[in-house]
């Protein structure tokens, strides 16, 4: 979500590129090299049933957070938790928009704060920050009882998965925080008053559609201006039919992995979207709001979006309205994926740095924001998932909260995600956008598609200049 | 007295001289420094790999894509808001009838000059959210609205101005043009008003209506501002990148499917977004040549002897 923010912030990157001819460039570099502060080294307390992870009690703790879109009302919340346990430590918090401008000399002088939620523009890129070795391995706090059970490791109250975008390397030193699952939107109100049925089938999508359209109602919209938004469901439907192996095929860059017939069928069915005249006339040149509102202002009855579609449009949203997400619809009948399984992924991150004066007490912050607690407090504040189980099944103010919910634990393990052209491979995303967007524009073919992102894909995988991942599941 | 004021004039140059090498001609120096290398932007370390960057450019579809689009633009732009600008200037100017008072400017010209003047005042961003209501992609865009209701455009299938492979590029010149004219008709009505009189009122003594007046008398005469205004308007469409980057879809601008790609924006994704630095430092120089080129040949072709009134 945050590269979407970005785009928004037109004149950040203006004044970026102003940076990019001046001299800060090299500034940067040199202040990288310059920092290295006489450290004190952290502070320590006894370890204790109550405190596992050895907090100093009367350690002052220095929190700073992102104040984007989600706000900082949530972490004040997990800071008055942190204060009654520890109410001789004197919590400090800074809520900032310009994270990388406030922390950059702090982090180079070596007295970076003890905790920060680094997000938004402004955002350290989190694998410079590994890899200049500024972070805290997470796993004592992993492996540490969890607030609510004292039997069960803090590790496993997280939902599936969420910990494999901050992991390098086979450590985790990113915690994100933020749960995001993507699927289909319909306003189960519209549906429930003209009787329709939200399709699990592709096949019942096609019923479905034209009585929609006869109903003067677009069946489908998207944001076609950023075609990554369309290109979630095309590849949920890659995965769905083609499976676990398929994806992690995909995105390890193994030769002709895109020219498989689960994609070649993914393409066609979305190609039936717009062969058929069921796509908003004028999609292809929506941004990602005007594509939202339209699908608010009830010109379509479908939107492919994620979880935080309900608190970016919070102020447009008709009364009445029941925005509710559903898993992409089953391709065929032989999917190798139920239809239950969802793309979702762990967002919005927090870190500790391991420079901090109190790392014990930055890492035990993070332990109390992955307590029930905290967790509820977060979904009733900003309408969104954490990565705690179960964080929401109390929280029943939101439809959208609530069948994102329902649709993330149905999921279990089914967990679709992607990462080479989303954000390994930055030239790859570039060119399977564009890829998208013809698609959708008509110009392209299935095989066009396939042909573009399958070479694409090889220029990546031949350029020795490209530092590779790689994932085994 | 000669010796006493060289430190003088030493003293007050020192600072500035100091603060020009620290922040304009440094920088360069580096970018040129970086172009030989691989920086990736956020460490101190680097390889260097000679002409590695530049010979990686000459392979570069989007790259070449980009650079054929801004000379498009190049040729395009300045000609066109040099046309439009001179044309309403004359006409503010010296363009309506002569009477006992003289020659003077079309009715209300007043009123039309901030009228015309006023995308001027307009920042980029401005103009940037401006165009997206206008050229929205659906029935609710200013254009694609007033298209529909006189029936030339079918409702289900508006124009797609910014998404459209084809109409994309002549969309930024429209741009480009709407914002640059005022200016500039303000710069040559400026211009205009240094040319005496006498030489309009002996011309119209001399039966000459206003197309001859305007090609003899006010474009020779206006040379070296025009020649001036054709170097301003080369490097603005050598950039182009907030426009690209807010108007055009796909992430960072360029689309659809690199149709739209400027060198600006293609730059700024390599370094921002890739983490190749030392690539888009690469693309900066070369961007940095072709301005320079531009600036020589355009005021080679154009210098000639001045003319005196």
């Amino acid at each position: 979500m945050s590269s979407e923010i970005s785009r928004r912030h037109l004149l950040s990157r203006a004044a970026a590129l102003a940076v990019l001819a001046g001299p800060a460039a090299g500034l940067l570099s040199a202040c990288a090299g310059g920092g290295g502060g006489p450290a004190t080294g952290p502070v320590t307390g006894a370890k204790s049933a109550t405190n596992p992870l050895g907090v100093a009690a009367d350690a002052p703790l220095d929190v700073v957070i992102f104040n984007g879109g989600l706000g900082e009302d949530y972490a004040k919340y997990d800071e008055s938790l942190y204060s009654k346990a520890f109410p001789n430590a004197k919590v400090s918090h800074t809520a900032t928009q310009k994270i990388s401008d406030l922390l950059q000399p702090r982090f180079a002088n070596g007295n970076p704060p003890d905790m920060v939620n680094d997000s938004g523009d402004g955002q350290i890129s989190p694998g410079t920050l590994v890899n200049n070795n500024a972070l805290t391995d997470l796993a004592p706090l992993l492996d540490a009882p969890s607030i609510d059970d004292p039997n069960t490791k803090v590790r496993d109250t997280l939902l599936p998965g969420s910990l494999d975008i901050g992991t390098y390397n086979g450590k985790v030193f990113i915690l994100n925080y933020n749960y995001t699952v993507y699927g289909l939107w319909y306003n189960a109100k519209l549906f429930r008053d003209k009787g329709w049925q939200p399709p699990k089938t592709w096949a019942e999508f096609k019923e479905l559609a034209p009585k929609i359209k006869a109903a003067g109602i677009a069946p489908f919209v998207h944001a076609g201006k950023y075609p990554y938004y369309i290109g979630v469901p095309i590849t949920d439907w890659v995965a769905k039919l083609g499976g676990q192996k398929l994806s992690v095929d995909i995105d390890n860059l193994v030769p002709g992995a895109w020219r498989n017939d689960a994609v070649t069928a993914a393409l066609e069915a979305t190609l039936e979207l717009v062969h058929n005249g069921w796509v908003l006339a004028g999609s292809e040149g929506m941004s990602h709001t005007e594509s939202q509102q339209a699908f608010l202002d009830g010109k379509a009855a479908f939107i492919p979006v994620g979880s935080w579609f309900e608190n970016e449009m919070r102020k447009t949203i008709p009364p009445g309205t029941e925005l509710t997400v559903i898993p992409m619809p089953s391709l065929t009948d032989h999917d190798a994926l139920p239809y239950g399984a969802v793309r979702a992924e762990a967002s919005e991150p927090f870190v500790v740095p391991s420079k901090a004066h109190n790392v014990n007490g930055g890492l035990e912050f993070l332990r109390i924001m992955l307590s029930k607690d905290a967790a509820k407090k977060y979904a009733e504040l900003t309408s969104s998932l954490s990565i705690v189980k179960g964080s929401a099944d109390s929280v029943t103010t939101s439809t959208a909260l609530t069948s994102a919910n329902r649709i993330a634990t149905a999921a279990g393990d089914n967990i679709i995600h992607f990462r080479s052209f989303i954000d390994w491979y930055k030239p790859l995303r570039s060119e399977w956008e564009a890829a998208n967007g013809e698609l959708m524009a008509g110009r392209f073919t299935a095989k066009q598609w396939i042909d573009k992102v399958q070479a694409a894909s090889d220029k990546i995988a031949a350029d020795k200049s490209v530092a590779k991942y790689h994932r085994d599941k | 007295m000669n010796h006493r004021r060289l430190p003088f004039v030493a003293g007050f140059l020192l600072v500035p001289i100091v603060l020009y090498a620290m922040y304009v001609v440094s920088p360069f120096v580096q970018t040129v420094f970086y172009s030989f290398t691989d920086w990736g932007g956020f460490s101190s370390e680097q390889n260097f790999l000679g002409l590695g960057n530049y010979a990686a450019l000459l392979g570069d579809e989007v790259f070449q894509k980009a650079v054929l689009h801004n000379a498009f633009l190049l040729v395009l732009m300045p000609l066109t808001t040099i046309l439009i600008a001179l044309f309403l200037a004359f006409l503010l100017n010296v363009g309506g009838r002569s009477d006992s008072a003289g020659v003077r400017g079309v009715r209300g010209s007043g009123t039309y000059k901030v009228v015309l003047f006023f995308p001027q005042v307009l920042s980029v961003a401005i103009v940037v959210v401006l165009f997206q209501s206008v050229f929205r992609t659906d029935g609710l865009g200013l254009l694609n609205a007033t298209l529909i209701k006189l029936g030339l455009v079918d409702a289900a299938r508006p124009v797609q101005w910014f998404s459209n492979p084809d109409l994309v590029l002549w969309c930024l010149l429209f741009v480009m043009v709407w914002s640059g004219v005022g200016f500039y008709m303000v710069l040559f009505s400026a211009a205009m008003r240094s040319i005496p009189r006498e030489v309009y009122e002996a011309a119209l003594l001399d039966g000459a209506g206003r197309a001859p007046t305007f090609f003899r008398i006010t474009l020779p005469l206006l040379r070296d501002t025009v020649s001036v205004a054709w170097v301003y308007l080369g490097f603005i469409a050598l950039d182009g990148f907030a426009l690209v980057t807010g108007l055009t879809p796909e992430s960072g601008g360029g689309g659809p499917n690199h149709a739209s790609e400027l060198i600006s924006n293609v730059l700024y994704r390599t370094a921002f977004s890739q983490g190749k630095f030392g690539y888009a430092c690469a693309m900066g120089v070369a961007l940095a040549v072709f301005s320079l080129l531009l600036a020589v040949v355009q005021l080679r072709v154009t210098r000639r002897e001045r003319i005196e009134y």
